[in-house]
Formats: C-alpha cells, structure tokens, sequence
C-alpha cells in the first residue's frame, strides 16, 4: 500500500494510507509537536498540505473546507467558517493576501 | 516539474501553428517572463494560410494576417522575418540563422510546417510552373497567368481544387489532373466524388481523372507549353500547379540527429517532444504519437497548446490524435466530410441522398445503434455545423430526415439547440457549444473563445447561439445556471460532479477541481434526483463540512445535533433521552426556533456515539445541516385548543415525515396552525398551512429572517390529500426552476408570471409538468432513508469521524470549553491575524 508523507523539520512524516484521502476533500493530521496539517488530494491525485489552522476565526478547521480550482487551474481550500480561500501550494489567503497559512511538502512512499 | 524551461524558447517557423504556440504561451503568462526569439522564413509575419486562396477575392495579404499590431511588443516576442534557421547544434543547445546570428535556446520548437510535393517529373522547374502554399506564391501565379490562356493544376484535393478554382477566377482555361479515380480522394467517397465532378464540369472545368503527369514540356522560350500524361495524351497547357500533397519540412531535424519517421515528419511524444528532450516539434512538421502527420490546423493548434501547457503549464495535456473533419467552399460548391465519412467501422450503414441535378449529394455513416459516425456533403453542406457536433451521438430526429433537403421536412427541424453542449461547434479552436452559449456577442465569443477565427465555417451555427443575457452562470466553473444544470442532470441521469463539470462546464473549469459554490449546488441537484445517500462515492467529496459530518459546524470547529421532532410534538421519553445524551457528552442544549432542541459541542469523533444513542431511542436525522426541509411546526390544534379547527399537530408531522430529507437549493420550513389565529406562524414559511373550518389553505413564498415576507395563499379549502399533492407540485416546481440559495421567498419574486405563473403550473398544470413532478415527489418519498442510521451501519462511512487522521482516538486539543449558566461555552481562541507561522 501507499502512504502520504508530510515533509517536517526532522524528516518524512506519515500521515496516513492513500486510500484514506478521498479525492476533493482533506483530513487533519496531528504532528509530533501538537500542530496540525490538513491533508488533501485533488482528482489528479496530487497531495498538498497545509496549517490546519484559520488564521481568521482560529478554529483547526481547514482540513474541512472544500477543494476548489480557479479558473488557472490553482488549487485552493475554501474555508468552512467563513469561506476564505487558501492555495494550497504557497498558502496565500486567495481572499486576503496579507494572511498566509503554512504549507508542507507532501510525498508518497509505497512498500510491499 | 513546472518553470523548469523558462529562460529562453526559440521558435523555428512563424506559420499558423508558430503564432497559435506564442499566443498559447502569452495566455499562460510565460511569454513575459522569458525571452522569446521567433525565427520566419517569409517575408511577413503568419497569416492565414487557410484562406488563401481569398486573395484572389479581394482580400489583401495584410487582411490574412494573423498577428494583432502590438502583440509581439506586448509580450516582449523578438521575431526575426525572412531570416530563417539553418542549422541546429543541440550539443551547444544553439540555433543559426540564415543571417548568421546565432540564438541559444533552453527550449526548441520547430514549427516548419510543410512544403509542396512536386511530383519528380521531367521539366518540374520550367518557367511556368507553380506551387501553391504562400501569398508569395499566389502573387507569382497571378503575375504569369496574365500572359497564360490555359492553367493546370496537377493533383484533385482540397488544395488542387482551390488552386483550380483560383485560375479560372483569374480567366484561364483550366484543367484539373487527378491520379486517383475522383476528385479529393481522401475526404469524400465515390458519390460524392462524381457530384463534384458534375458540379465542377457545369462550370466549365475539365477534370481529368485516374491519370498521372509523365513530363511537363516546353516551348522554344523555355516556358511551359504543355504535358504529357501517363496515358500517353497531351494537354496544352501554359501554366503548372503543383499541389499533388504536402510532406513535413524536416530537414533541420535530419540534419541534427532527431528522429524522423519513414515516410518523413519529425517523431514526437504525445507532449510533441522530439527525441531529444528539449526540443518540440509542432504541427504538420511533426509527426504525432499516433503515427501521423497532420496536414490541418486544428490538429496544429491542439499541438501547440499541448506544448505550451507542457512547457510552462500543468503538463497535462497531450496530443495522440485528431478530428479531421472538413468544410470548404470549393469553386463555389460547398464540400465538407466529417468523423469515419468512408464508413470503415464494422456494421456501419450509409444513408444518402443524392440529386444529379442539382449537384447535390449527402451521405451520412451511422451505426446499428443510431449513433451518427460520420459523413460525406457535397453541394449543400449547410448542415455541416449541425452534424459535426452530432458525431458520436444518436441524432434528434431519424438519419434519413438530416440528409432531406430542408423543404422537404429536413434539417430546418434541428436547430443547434439540439447539440449536447459538449459539442464541439468550432473544431479549429476545439470550442463547445457550452463555451460558446456562455457569451454575449459574436465579437465576444470570437476574442474569448477563439471559435470562429479559424476556417470559419462554424460562424453561422455561434451565431444561432447567440445572444444570450449576460452571464448568470452558477458561478466561475459553470455558465449555467442552477435550474439548467438541475435540467441537464435529470435530461441526460447524470450521477456525478465531474461528469457535470467536463461536460457542461466552462471550458477553464473543465477538469478542475470545481469551487466550494458549485460542489454544494450540484451535490443537491444530484441528491434532489435521488442519487444516493450524500456520503456515498464521489459525492462524499461535495458537501460542505455539514452534510459532511451530517452535523453543524460552530465556530470553534465542534458541531451540534438535532434530531428531527416531527411538528414539535415528543413524548416524554424521548425527551428524556436527549437530556441523557445531552449529559452524559456533556453538550449544551437549546430549544430552537422550529420546535426542537439542538445540542452543542459535539466533536466530530463523538457524533457516531451520540447519534448511536438516538438513533436506538428512534430517533433520526432532523438534517439541521442541509438545504433541505428542516422543522413543520405546529399548534396543538383541534386536539386540545378550543379554537382550533382542525388536526395541525398531525398534519405538521405528516408534512414533516413526507418531505424530510428533502435536499433543495436553500433549507425549508413549513408550519401547520389550526385555526386563523396562526400561533405556528405559519404565514413566515416557505409553505404554511393553515386550517379553515373546510379544510386546510396552502400559503407559500414566506419568509423570516433579515428580509421577511409574508406569505402567500395559492389555494384555498383544501382536502389532505389535495394539500398534500399540491405541496408535492410546488416544492418540486421550485427545487426544479430556483437558483443556488435562492428561498421560496425571492423565487416566487423573481419567476416569471410571479405567483399566478407558479399557481397556472401546479395548480392548473399549465406545462404539464405536474404527473412528472409528483412522480419525482414520490420517488425522494419512497427512496428517504435515515441518513445517520445508514452511517452507523456502514463502517467505511463511519472511518472519517476522527478529529486526526493518524490519531483516530485522540480529541481534537484545541477545542475547549468553560463554563456558563450551568452549560459549556466554546473557550475561543486569541486571534493573531497576520502572525502565521
């Protein structure tokens, strides 16, 4: 089977089996140090991951927003709150520019 | 890997195809970000080598041309006319050009297109004779057919008949010289050959077929004086075309060391990357992953794209093939083939249609199952823009009535209305009905589509498109709006969200992710059509974090429950119960609006063991969280008021138990009083009712909240069963026709006709709608489920109730309480706007 793996300071970090992530939508993952990722996967299976945390009510909640794409084909997390949009590959608030949440660098690893 | 190339792209050849790949590249935002160096071997920049043949009809060479004023000052492009690349060195990764100077490249595009195959017949190079590629070529043809009274054009195909076409139009007597038995082999079959041939000889043109050219001879100046044909004839003639096929200029890519096919043109991937890896090869120079090379320029523009896309882009597209689909108006006759026009698929049929007279012939190929495969129209070939779409479809009306000429009952009857809107209307640009309809004027649709500017036979069918009022789409992935998104989906059964966005999508949308809009809006299209349970497959992946975890998300990420009390009335029991629940998960508890009670607090990992403890006590989901019926509120009515008239507290659960679940484009509420005084206020509903001492009146379109608005009464005096059916009507008319959170309220404000429209509709059955709308009523009836009892019996369902994926058993750390009034309160979080780490 595959696994999702986040990138952190101290080396691959594994969040959880592919099959878990369901194409459009995310799952939050508790890291070592008590952060939080949110985990998603598009329908092209590229896997990205951010804070878990918005910055605007600062609720964990982002891994329960819906994936969206702009019309250029970024990909985005719209917030459950309040609808803010975060890109998922730089982490930038679509809506707000001055707010941006931290991304980590997903991988995959499979063993047999 | 994106921006991996974005230092400097060279473009060899400056054609249709080259300009298509700069535009490709500006519309990527690339084209200023890097250097671009475009290196032409014609004396002007590309221009519309499609149309060329125009020129002899008045159209200037400047009026082909393809490139807007600024467009190379815009996007920072150095093109470089009539200084073609000589040689390639990809050790040194550099170009030079005929002029000496030499560019580096990080990324080659070789866009050389094609040169004109002269057959290798004695005295090819006379004085006199032609090719027919470039304007340059055009003005030295028209130039010697001014001393010239015969012109022959060697070769019947689509350019052949053009360059014929041109030199009767400049008065020569003209010949035709085809090898194959029929004029344009390639496109059309032997019927449609021999009505072009009748048409062509009508003109005055003498088509010589099933012979070859043995020599072009000369007269005593050197010049062409005639040729002799593999017969053995002899034809007189004082000018030569040549325009016997086309083959890829390859020669740079030979004498670089790139792979070259057999038969020529430059090997590529389905990337068009050539075999060295830097480098591309595009439109008829290449030849395509699927063995062929190309000699149109929609295939041409799609190659460009796909390189462009793979440079700078998603590298997701690729090119492994093509329509080769045609329409040209050949010396005056219409003359289009489309899709399998040869009838090569296994148990095809041909229906046609052939008039002598007039020239006119029409065969269509279609399938044992009806589904149109292709297509062969020569003579009248109006109904091109109508059936190319159609390929691949079973068409509207029966095959034998599309190839009838219109006045005797054919094509007029199908109108573009009747394409699915993935059809491709322009099939240079690859534009669909649906990007088409989603603009406002035909300048519009022409600068945001494309479609339109490249052989611009589809013109007419955008125009029969067009206008349309405004945008209105439902948001920026679809130009549709609800109601026609909610019509396609029940037209065509669609199941799925991205089968409903790469169908009927806008094309930008159109394999993309969608946006939190759209997902919510198609999720209760689809779940309104009975669909399937809302946490099932694809659909899991729509609703927002509500229908998601079937709870209410609070602002301090922790959600509440409420169960459904059917018109507020519960029996002492259950009552208890949900204070058992409430207690023991430590929930706070408030009775809402709608006559229930709603429980706060709740992880997301505790709702299965909440709901398993309701659920067992019998109670279900009161879908708090969905746009679909929330509460039918009552007065205890007749049972136990003395004023009361009638049953409400009945009635309100009836209502309630019959459309929960019901997912619609904004939430419901209803209310049932059982008497004029109203104390259920039912009158502040989407549909009240209240009780007359004849029987029930049915009010809609009413309204709380910040905007309210009383509603209004439809009918009056009714039985139950003739409530019941009416409520079935209406609620099904408006899930049917509203937009995306759009409450009855506004609704019946905005549909056309107001109130009398709707009550025409569901009353009086003015569209005839109404057997279908109850049937839809009695399918969701039928088909309701209780949506928290499923999840608890299905352990896949129940696996996403985890605060943290790799931590299924752990809380969720930062959702706190403290205490209030005896209660929990949410502890909220310190906000630190802009200090993200």
């Amino acid at each position: 089977m595959t696994t999702v793996q986040l990138r952190l300071e101290q080396g691959w970090f594994t969040v959880c089996a592919t099959a878990r992530l369901a194409p459009g939508r995310g799952v939050a993952a508790l890291l070592p140090d008590g952060r939080q990722a949110a985990v998603f996967t598009d329908r092209r299976g590229r896997t990205y991951a951010i804070d878990n945390r918005d910055p605007f009510t600062g609720a964990y909640v982002l891994s329960r927003g819906l994936l969206g794409s702009t019309p250029e084909g970024r990909p985005y997390v719209a917030s459950p709150l309040l609808k803010h949009r975060f890109d998922l590959e730089t982490g930038v608030c679509l809506d707000d520019e001055t707010q941006t949440v931290q991304t980590y660098l997903t991988g995959r690893s499979s063993w047999f | 890997m994106p921006h991996e190339h974005l230092s400097t792209i060279v473009v060899v050849g400056h054609g249709m195809v080259g300009q298509r790949f700069l535009e490709a590249l500006a519309e990527r935002g690339a084209a200023g970000r890097t250097r671009v160096v475009v290196l032409c071997e014609e004396p002007r920049p590309a221009y519309d080598r499609v149309r060329l043949t125009s020129y002899f009809t008045g159209t200037t060479p400047d009026e082909l041309g393809l490139v807007p004023a600024d467009f190379m000052r815009r996007n920072a492009i150095e093109l470089h006319i009539g200084d073609p690349a000589e040689s390639i060195d990809r050790a040194a990764r550099t170009v030079t050009a005929r002029s000496g100077r030499t560019f580096p490249y990080d990324t080659l595009v070789l866009a050389t297109g094609s040169f004109p195959f002269v057959p290798p017949v004695p005295g090819k190079d006379l004085p006199g004779c032609f090719v027919y590629r470039t304007i340059e070529d055009l003005l030295a043809v028209e130039a010697y057919a001014k001393t010239a009274t015969t012109g022959t054009v060697v070769g019947g195909g689509l350019l052949g008949l053009e360059a014929a076409g041109a030199l009767s139009g400049l008065g020569l007597d003209t010949h035709i010289v085809e090898f194959a038995p029929r004029l344009m082999p390639a496109q059309v079959d032997e019927g449609g050959g021999a009505a072009l041939l009748r048409t062509i000889e009508n003109m005055g043109l003498t088509v010589h077929t099933g012979v070859g050219t043995r020599e072009i001879t000369a007269d005593d100046d050197g010049h062409v004086r005639g040729m002799t044909l593999s017969d053995s004839s002899h034809l007189s003639t004082d000018l030569v075309i040549f325009s016997a096929g086309v083959r890829p200029r390859d020669q740079l890519a030979r004498d670089c060391g790139l792979a070259v096919g057999e038969r020529g043109g430059i090997v590529v991937d389905a990337q068009c990357r050539t075999s060295d890896p830097a480098v591309f090869a595009i439109g008829e120079c290449a030849l395509a992953a699927d063995g062929r090379v190309y000699g149109l320029v929609a295939p041409g523009y799609d190659m460009a794209e796909t390189v462009a896309d793979t440079i700078v882009d998603t590298g997701e597209r690729a090119f492994t093939g093509a329509d080769l689909s045609t329409k040209l108006k050949l010396l005056g006759v219409d003359v289009a083939s489309f899709g399998d026009a040869h009838g090569t698929a296994e148990g095809c049929l041909d229906v046609v249609y052939s008039d002598s007279r007039s020239g006119v012939y029409k065969k269509l190929v279609v399938s044992r199952d009806g589904v149109l495969l292709g297509g062969v129209l020569v003579g009248d070939a109006d109904a091109y823009g109508m059936l190319r779409p159609l390929t691949g479809h079973v068409p509207p009306v029966a095959p034998e009535q599309l190839v009838l000429p219109a006045g005797l009952g054919g094509p007029a009857l199908l109108g573009p209305e009747s394409l699915p809107d993935d059809a491709v209307i322009c099939s240079c640009h690859n534009v669909t009905k649906g990007a088409i309809s989603a603009c406002s004027s035909l300048p519009e649709a022409k600068q945001r589509t494309k479609a339109g500017t490249g052989c611009g036979s589809c013109v007419k069918t955008i125009g029969t498109l067009l206008p349309r009022s405004g945008d209105g789409g439902l948001c920026g992935c679809f130009a549709r709006t609800r109601q026609e998104l909610y019509e396609i989906a029940l037209a065509l059964r669609i199941s799925s969200f991205t089968e409903l966005l790469d169908g009927h999508g806008r094309p930008a949308a159109r394999g993309g992710e969608g946006c939190e809009i759209c997902k919510p809006a198609v999720a209760s299209i689809l779940a309104g059509l009975g669909n399937g349970h809302i946490l099932d497959g694809e659909q899991a992946a729509l609703q927002d974090t509500n229908d998601h975890f079937l709870a209410n998300l609070q602002r301090n990420g922790s959600y509440s429950v409420v169960p459904r009390i059917p018109g507020g009335e519960i029996t002492p029991d259950k009552l208890i119960v949900i204070g058992e629940v409430a207690r023991d998960f430590g929930l706070y508890t408030k009775i809402t609006g709608g006559q229930r009670i709603d429980l706060f607090g709740a992880r997301v990992e505790q709702l299965p063991a909440i709901w398993a403890r309701l659920v067992e006590s019998g109670f279900e989901s009161g879908h708090a969280y969905g746009k679909s019926l929330r509460t039918v509120k009552s007065c205890v009515g007749q049972t136990w008021c003395r004023y009361g008239v009638q049953d409400s507290a009945r009635m309100a659960i009836d209502l309630e138990l019959r459309y929960r679940g019901l997912r619609s484009p904004h939430k419901l509420k209803s209310a049932v009083s059982g008497c004029a005084r109203e104390c259920a206020e039912a009158r502040s509903k989407d549909f009240g009712v209240i009780a007359t001492a004849g029987g029930w009146n049915l009010y809609v379109g009413g309204n709380g909240g910040a905007s309210p608005r009383h509603a209004d009464l439809l009918v009056q005096d009714l039985t139950d069963d003739e409530l019941v059916r009416l409520i079935d009507r209406f609620l099904m008319f408006y899930i049917r026709t509203a937009d995306r959170l759009e409450r009855t309220s506004v609704w019946l404000e905005r549909i056309e006709g107001g109130l009398a429209h709707v009550r025409d509709v569901v009353v009086d059955d003015s569209l005839g709608i109404c057997a279908e709308l109850e049937a839809l009523m009695a399918a969701h009836v039928a088909g309701y489920r209780d949506e928290w009892a499923e999840t608890l019996d299905d352990p896949e369902r129940l696996a996403r109730f985890v605060s943290f994926v790799n931590a299924p058993g752990a809380p969720d750390p930062s959702i706190r309480f403290v205490p209030e009034r005896g209660q929990i309160k949410p502890e909220l979080p310190l906000l630190t706007l802009g200090a993200t780490r």
